[in-house]
Formats: C-alpha cells, sequence, structure tokens
C-alpha cells in the first residue's frame, strides 16, 4: 500500500512524498514506515508509542481513529494511508 | 521569501472579505524553490469552528486529506496555509503557533478591517519540532 508523507514530514522520510509498504494493517503499516525511516517516529509518535493528537491518520476516506478497529484495521494493497497533521489557529 | 502568482494572492485577500466577520480558511499549493515556496494555486476550505468563527478557524482533515490529494494531481505539494484575523491585526498569535504544525510551510494571514482586506503578511514556521518550531516573518512577492 502506498503512504501519503505530507510536506513537512518529507525531510524526515528521504525527502519522498509516498512511501510503499507491505503491511496487514494500519499500525503493521505505520510501524513499517517508522522502521524504514525513523527519524519520522518522534514526529508521529508520544514518547508512549501512540499517534500525536494533532496527527491524523486516514485510511483512505476514513479517520483511523473513527475506524471500529481503530489502528488494527486490515489494509489491501490498493489503499492508500495519509498522514495529515492539523491545521487551526486564530487570533 | 514566499512567491505568489497575483490572482492567487487576490483570492485569498478576497476570501478575507468574503467570509468577514468571520475568519476565513484555506490551502496554499505551489513548488519548493531554493529560496522559499513558489505558489501556484489556493483552495479554500470551510471553517469547521462555527462555535467561534471571529477568532478560530480549524479545517476537518478529512478535507485536508482531499486538498493534499487535489494538490497531488496538480503535480503540486501544499506550501502552507492561509487564513484572515477580522479587526485584528496580520500577525500571528499564541494560538496560531500552538495549532502550527506543518515544519517549513508558510502561515500567511491577512488583516481584514470592517470587512475589507488590509495588510497581508507570510509566516515560516521553522524548526526541528515541536519544542523549537517558531514563525518567522518571510517577504512576499507578487508575481504577474
Amino acid at each position: 500500500m502506498k503512504i501519503f508523507i505530507p510536506t513537512p514530514l518529507r525531510p524526515f522520510a528521504g525527502g519522498k512524498d509516498t512511501v510503499e509498504v507491505n503491511a496487514a494493517t494500519v499500525a503493521a503499516a505505520l510501524d513499517e514506515l517508522t522502521g524504514t525511516y525513523p527519524d519520522l517516529r518522534k514526529h508521529l509518535f508520544t514518547g508512549e508509542g501512540k499517534v500525536r493528537a494533532f496527527v491524523n491518520v486516514y485510511l483512505n476516506d476514513e479517520d483511523v481513529r473513527y475506524l471500529p478497529e481503530k489502528d488494527g484495521t486490515k489494509v489491501s494493497p490498493g489503499d492508500t494511508l495519509s498522514i495529515i497533521p492539523s491545521i487551526a489557529g486564530g487570533r | 521569501m514566499l512567491s505568489v502568482d497575483r490572482a492567487v494572492y487576490d483570492a485569498i485577500r478576497a476570501h478575507g472579505e468574503e467570509t468577514y466577520p468571520h475568519e476565513c480558511c484555506g490551502a496554499l499549493l505551489g513548488r519548493e524553490a531554493p529560496n522559499g515556496w513558489r505558489i501556484e494555486a489556493a483552495m479554500k476550505a470551510g471553517n469547521t469552528r462555527t462555535d467561534s468563527a471571529h477568532n478560530r478557524y480549524h479545517i476537518s482533515p478529512g478535507e485536508l486529506v482531499k486538498i493534499e490529494r487535489e494538490s497531488r494531481q496538480q503535480g503540486l505539494s501544499i506550501a502552507g496555509f492561509y487564513h484572515s484575523h477580522p479587526d485584528h491585526p496580520a500577525q500571528w498569535s499564541p494560538t496560531d503557533l500552538a495549532e502550527a504544525h506543518w515544519l517549513g510551510c508558510s502561515y500567511v494571514i491577512t488583516a481584514v478591517a470592517q470587512g475589507k482586506a488590509m495588510e497581508t503578511n507570510s509566516f515560516r514556521l521553522n524548526g526541528t519540532g515541536e519544542e523549537s518550531k517558531r514563525f518567522e516573518r518571510e517577504a512576499i512577492v507578487i508575481n504577474g
């Protein structure tokens, strides 16, 4: 499956905008990604290993947080995983 | 330096006037140049902070996924974001910094006074992580 890397994380993923992984679940896909690019780990996960609150992970068009099996959801080779840091602010 | 096509620059300022007295928001799509981003397109986004839209903005991650897909199809990257400050200066706020996570990207703010777009400034989010992130003002160069 393909993992789309957002602009701010590309420097920590060898400059790539897409990384191909071969994994059975969302969690395994993220594990493989951070195994290949360890510098990504601190940007994606807290010290306890949870996805940081401001990092959104989407399996195709679905927020993984709201899938019944969350990051244990099975994935297929044709699926895409998007990593999207949140955007907010105001005066 | 942020290089912006004239039509895009005008469009993001007009968006701030359209949504006044609420904050507008959207994404900037472009390519990386040696001295900063070159912005070639902007995509409007909805502000989900309907509870406090006069002084807060938030783009739903689902919409961001679609914007990201669109930018990829255009051969562009998400280079930054824009929003407006209704009746408030075009300066980043502590809330803007706390909620900014796109390192290396540009955050463009337009002050809108009484419905009229005034100053527009750009701040690049520099640093290597959450602990060291900081906004640094960058010049805006308008093309065309």
